[in-house]
């Protein structure tokens, strides 16, 4: 379970969370939506650890483990996993060695066995199959000339290897086009059960189509200002936040 | 904090890192006097029993050096040398000959250890045969300061009429090939550091690959740098004949120590018609410490001449250890269709020094060459590429292509490239790309927010940079290189 209390977190003397409630429970997919610049990749960012943010207020914990005290690794091997909204190119890392080196990073740091190179590829392998992608992108650099879209599926197939109990997806529907959103979704199903659970940031509806969430929660200006179910999406596709917005003030 | 000041302080902290490698070991000592003079060459030449030409060599490349200036042009600064306080020769006492593998120094094998020689090569050093049928991979010329105690695989190598030894024992037992061929590509008076090697040099691998013979294994020699204050003048001499080849690696540790020690090796290679050497250098001795102090002095320099037409020299570096580093491993294209290539990777932490690059010198019709050299800085290193491509007027349709990439860590660092492009032929076609890049924020917190802790990001992502230099490493050492790599930029933990 996640649980976020009071979380106020800022860059420099910019205030960008004012104040975050949130809880995720287990096993539950929770949407965030929002307009532009109202906090929602700074929270997936003070979630996972990225330097540079400066948390002044409230606690974040997942399992009960107060994940603002650990380093970004740690959160990692503890079981949370950040679809990034601009995943990051690694020029000359092969993208089976870099799964390879953080899915045993992951293990070791949580006491269980490693995967040597043919059975680490062997899962690969299905994984990919099951996400229909072609098998040399597991030979290729890590984002490296990949297109916005393979960006996007290869994150997917980072948390299909890695296994997360909690996956935070930042804008990952971003410049997808449908085919590569469906898959994408299908990919976040696939991890749905009793032990994931997810938070889907994303600006529209279109992805929530694909990913049905249990909750869906509107942030404005570092605020949660409004929960609810399904529906909520719905209702802001039609009406725009600013309604909402406007009726929380 | 602000991320950028996060990175740098945490980098800092990774690649302010304790040399893994020093130690020292006891084993007696056979010291020369300190100081150089024609006595002390005399008593070098006597030591090895040398015969009168090649005592006679060393006199004129002593007089030679008298009358030089040490170079002063490199982006390298240090206190000055005193040439006349450092010991030019030392050698481990032995009990019995050199050649019974069962009388090397228990010392020196646990040694080997501790340098990480693999199991099996440690095993051959030690004596134990290997299984029926099992073929060996790596011969290993052990050289323990200036005299090589332990040669490997010679019988194996010596069916397919590969001689690799000691220069020292070939100097006696192929004189011929030895004063034919020594000198004939980095001669005496070359410069100031070559002619101080030709001096004093007092060991190093001599190979000699016959005519159309394709050597069975890696060549490997592991250096090491032991005895305090000695300096170390490596020669290397490497001979194939036509359509022969040999892959070759030099591998090197030293243990920790405060006072500054000078190498000056040389190495040269020769590759007749159709002839290919490859030549592979993992460098690793002590940079000195985080203050800059200690820390080896290398003055290498080594040059490889395709004199025969279709012959190829191919040189490929890791270089991440050493106070200063000086070298400028050199192809001469002298035959036509010849191939040059030089892959480097430099790392540089703390107050490091490299000032490292190539020539290729293009004198055959369609000689080609290949530049590809890496440069990582951290801390307060700085980091200098200094290649020249000359062509000279006969080299019609030569082709070069050059590719120097620089990465900085931190913002107390420097990367320089220095390139000196020489065409005197209208149909030469030169290439040259450059870039300078810094390990990213966003790239360590995308490998961290995968599991990664902060140096195996840092170790993952610098591989990633100098892949296309990895990839030439003989298998066997690409692993080691790799690890290398990470090491050098790791810190102990934290």
């Amino acid at each position: 379970m996640l649980e976020i209390k009071g979380l106020a977190a800022s860059i420099g003397d910019k205030a960008i969370l004012r104040g975050i409630d949130l809880v995720v429970p287990t096993g539950e997919v929770h949407a965030i939506m929002g307009p532009n610049g109202s906090g929602k990749s700074t929270l997936s960012y003070v979630l996972s650890g990225r330097p540079g943010y400066e948390v002044t207020a409230g606690t974040a914990t997942f399992e009960g483990k107060d994940l603002l005290e650990m380093e970004p690794e740690e959160r990692a091997a503890l079981g949370l996993f950040l679809a990034f909204q601009y995943p990051v190119e690694l020029p000359g890392v092969g993208n089976a060695n870099f799964l390879r080196t953080a899915l045993n990073a992951q293990k070791r740091a949580r006491g269980e066995p490693e995967l040597d190179a043919p059975a680490f590829l062997k899962l690969a392998r299905a994984e990919m199959k099951a996400l229909s992608m072609p098998d040399d992108m597991l030979k290729r650099n890590v984002n490296v000339g990949f297109s916005g879209g393979e960006k996007k599926r290869n994150e997917v197939l980072q948390m299909a290897i890695l296994k997360p109990k909690l996956a935070i997806l930042d804008e990952t529907d971003s410049g997808l086009d449908i085919d590569a959103l469906r898959i994408v979704a299908d990919g976040v199903n696939s991890q749905r059960g009793p032990n994931f659970s997810a938070v889907v940031i994303t600006h529209y509806q279109r992805l929530l189509e694909y990913i049905v969430p249990d909750r869906v929660h509107v942030l404005s200006a570092g605020r949660i200002i409004r929960s609810g179910g399904p529906e909520l999406a719905l209702e802001l596709e039609a009406n725009g936040y600013a309604a909402i917005v406007a009726e929380a003030a | 904090m602000a991320a950028t000041i996060e990175t740098i302080d945490t980098v800092q902290s990774v690649t302010d890192g304790g040399y893994k490698y020093g130690f020292s070991t006891d084993i007696e000592m056979d010291l020369a006097p300190k100081g150089l003079n024609e006595d002390i060459i005399r008593l070098i030449s006597a030591r090895k029993s040398e015969p009168e030409w090649l005592l006679e060599w060393r006199l004129k490349s002593y007089a030679a050096w008298l009358k030089m200036e040490e170079p002063e042009w490199a982006m390298i600064h240090h206190q000055p040398i005193d040439y006349q306080d450092l010991h030019y020769y030392a050698a481990p006492k032995k009990k019995a000959g050199p050649r019974s593998l069962d009388e090397v120094d228990p010392e020196l094998l646990k040694m080997y250890e501790k340098l990480g020689i693999p199991l099996k090569e440690r095993a051959i050093l030690a004596g134990v045969e290997l299984p029926e049928g099992e073929a060996p991979q790596v011969a290993v010329d052990a050289v323990f300061d200036s005299v090589s105690v332990a040669t490997t695989f010679r019988a194996t190598l010596a069916k397919s009429g590969v001689i690799f030894c000691p220069i020292s024992e070939a100097v006696k037992d192929y004189p011929e090939l030895v004063k034919q061929y020594l000198g004939s590509v980095v001669p005496a008076g070359d410069n100031y550091f070559a002619a101080l090697n030709s001096a004093v040099f007092t060991d190093g691998s001599f190979v000699f690959i016959p005519k159309g013979v394709r050597c069975p294994m890696e060549l490997s020699t592991y250096f090491r740098i032991n005895a305090r204050n000695t300096g170390q003048f490596e020669r290397t001499l490497i001979i194939v004949e036509d359509g022969g080849y040999v892959s070759y690696l030099e591998g090197c540790t030293a243990p920790q120590r405060d006072e500054n020690q000078l190498h000056a090796a040389v190495v040269e290679l020769v590759a007749m018609n159709d002839a290919t050497i490859k030549y592979s250098t993992v460098q690793n001795w002590y940079p000195g410490d985080a203050e800059g102090r200690g820390g080896i002095y290398n003055f290498v320099t080594k040059r490889g001449a395709c004199r025969g037409a279709r012959s190829k020299i191919s040189w490929t570096q890791v270089e991440t250890g050493s106070a200063i580093t000086w070298k400028y491993p050199s192809c001469i294209l002298q035959g036509d269709d010849s191939v040059g290539e030089f892959y480097s990777v430099a790392v540089t932490t703390n107050h490091q020094q490299a000032d490292t690059g190539t020539k290729m010198i293009h004198i055959g019709k369609r000689s080609r060459s290949t530049i590809v050299s890496k440069g990582i800085s951290a801390g307060k290193s700085n980091n200098t590429y200094r290649g020249l491509v000359r062509v000279l007027p006969k080299a019609d349709g030569a082709r070069n292509f050059t590719q120097c990439d620089s990465l900085l860590i931190g913002d107390q660092c420097g990367a320089h490239t220095v390139p000196y492009i020489e065409s005197r032929n209208a149909t030469a076609k030169l290439e040259h790309e450059a870039t300078t890049s810094k390990i990213s924020d966003d790239q360590l917190f995308y490998c961290r927010s995968r599991g990664l802790s902060q140096e195996d990001a840092v170790g993952m992502i610098v591989n990633g940079f100098c892949r296309d230099v990895l990839k030439e490493l003989p298998m066997e050492f690409a692993v080691e290189a790799q690890k290398l790599l990470a090491v050098s930029l790791e810190g102990s933990v934290g």
